[in-house]
């Protein structure tokens, strides 16, 4: 089961973030021209926050394009996002986007790609979460 | 004239820049971000803050003014020697205009604190402070270190200290403004800053993606060698600025709070270069006091995991109409 579905850009702060969580993870494409991505487990969702402030752009239009599959949306359970606290207010906005518009728990903020802290917190949060939804 | 052979390095010669064509479309994204940012001084109601600034103690004052001149001078010093030794070593034409957007910002941050001293202080005090400036040694140290690493003509090289002076070097003068911030004192001030500080975040994650990017074309041991040479910079930067802080705020007591607002941002820093943050959560815990006055309105917006309340919330209402979402 794949428990996570991440977007990270060409920067690759989110897919450091994943690799150190060492879960298993699915990878929402970058290009528009791969196959898209679609799920068949329930998931928590991990994505960066882009712009800063403004919540129209703070989705990366992949994640947005990956949720308006209504089976992939049906299947979403919560959402960990990336930032950076500079950002103010607009620190990890993504994920209140998503989860306001999911109507799922914001699990989680790290910044950039998350210390080992970070780490330690996320995987502890996810194996209580799991366990609690089962 | 003889070129550095250790990267590929320099646009050679001068075409037409065509945003429409990219070779890397971080470029564009970043320049969008940048230039939508944009703001100037002017914008800011600092004399707003004349009343908080006269309860201020003469002694608040001075070390406020010291601060501001301290970082007047890193601003300086990345607006005419930082980013434009960061143009001479783009490898894209978009990648030379975005670091001239960054030039220039950081011109308009040397200026604003200006306006904060032509608006709150005496002219004395700020001549007096900038006169401290070029004679505090940790100071002008930290300004050495930096400036010897953008004379090296190693484009990777500057990159780093470039990424410590923008993610790092700041902050032992930024958490002044917050702390004050924390106290209602100086909002307006705090405001300007905190524009400075988004800047900021996004000049150090540009320069460390254009760093990463350089690096993974090395070979598996020049990049460890590299590596090796971030950190032993990195600790060089923070053994001088630790005497900084502690020339600066022992006197208020701020210094082993403001210390850890450096390990802090120190880790963000490594993050921004790829490199695994360096301190301890044991020793990142900034007061809260600080973390809201840097992000004012998150603390509505605790996560889970956190467990900083009993229970979540999803956060205040954001509108997200737009086409893109389907539902």
């Amino acid at each position: 089961m794949a428990e996570l579905v991440y977007f990270s850009t060409k920067s690759g702060n989110t897919r450091r973030f994943v690799e150190k969580l060492g879960l298993s993870a699915s990878r929402i494409p970058l290009s528009r021209n791969d196959q898209p991505l679609r799920v068949d487990e329930p998931y928590i969702l991990i994505v960066p926050t882009y712009g800063d402030g403004d919540p129209l752009s703070s989705v990366p239009p992949q994640v947005i394009r990956f949720l308006n599959d209504e089976h992939n949306r049906s299947l979403i359970r919560g959402v960990i996002a990336g930032g950076n606290t500079n950002f103010g207010e607009a620190f990890g906005l993504a994920g209140r986007v998503v989860a306001q518009k999911c109507r799922v728990p914001l699990l989680y903020r790290f910044e950039l790609m998350g210390t080992a802290e970070d780490v330690r917190r996320v995987l502890a949060g996810v194996n209580e979460f799991w366990k609690r939804s089962a | 004239m003889d070129m550095p052979t250790s990267a590929a390095r320099h646009l050679n010669r001068v075409d037409a820049i065509n945003w429409n064509r990219l070779q890397d479309d971080k470029d564009l994204e970043v320049w969008n971000r940048l230039t939508g940012n944009f703001w100037l001084p002017e914008k800011i109601p600092l004399s707003n803050d004349i009343p908080a600034w006269n309860t201020l103690t003469e002694h608040e004052q001075q070390l406020t003014i010291r601060v501001f001149t301290g970082l007047t001078l890193l601003d300086t010093i990345q607006g005419t020697v930082g980013a434009p030794v960061l143009i001479e070593d783009a490898i894209t034409p978009h990648e030379e205009a975005v670091f001239t957007n960054i030039s220039f910002m950081e011109s308009v941050h040397a200026r604003s604190y200006s306006s904060i001293f032509s608006t709150l202080c005496a002219t004395r005090d700020v001549d007096d402070a900038y006169r401290w400036s070029e004679e505090n040694p940790f100071l002008q140290k930290k300004a050495e270190l930096i400036l010897e690493r953008y004379r090296a003509e190693d484009p990777l090289m500057r990159k780093i200290a470039s990424v410590f002076l923008e993610s790092f070097l700041f902050y032992s003068g930024f958490y002044l403004p917050m702390y004050w911030s924390s106290r209602a004192k100086l909002t307006n001030t705090a405001d300007l800053i905190r524009l400075i500080i988004r800047d900021e975040a996004i000049h150090g994650y540009y320069i460390g993606y254009k760093f990463q990017r350089q690096l993974a074309r090395l070979p598996a041991e020049r990049q460890e060698e590299i590596k090796i040479y971030a950190y032993e910079l990195l600790h060089e930067l923070y053994d001088n600025e630790v005497k900084y802080t502690e020339a600066l705020y022992d006197d208020v007591g701020f210094t082993e709070d403001v210390k850890k607002f450096l390990h802090y941002n120190a880790n963000k820093a490594l993050m921004n270069l790829g490199f695994e943050a360096l301190f301890p959560a044991s020793v990142t815990d900034v007061s809260p006091a600080i973390l809201a006055a840097l992000s004012p309105g998150s603390d509505e917006n605790h996560d889970f995991f956190s467990g900083s309340g009993s229970s979540y919330v999803i956060g205040k209402t954001v509108s997200t109409e737009d086409d893109d979402w389907a539902f």
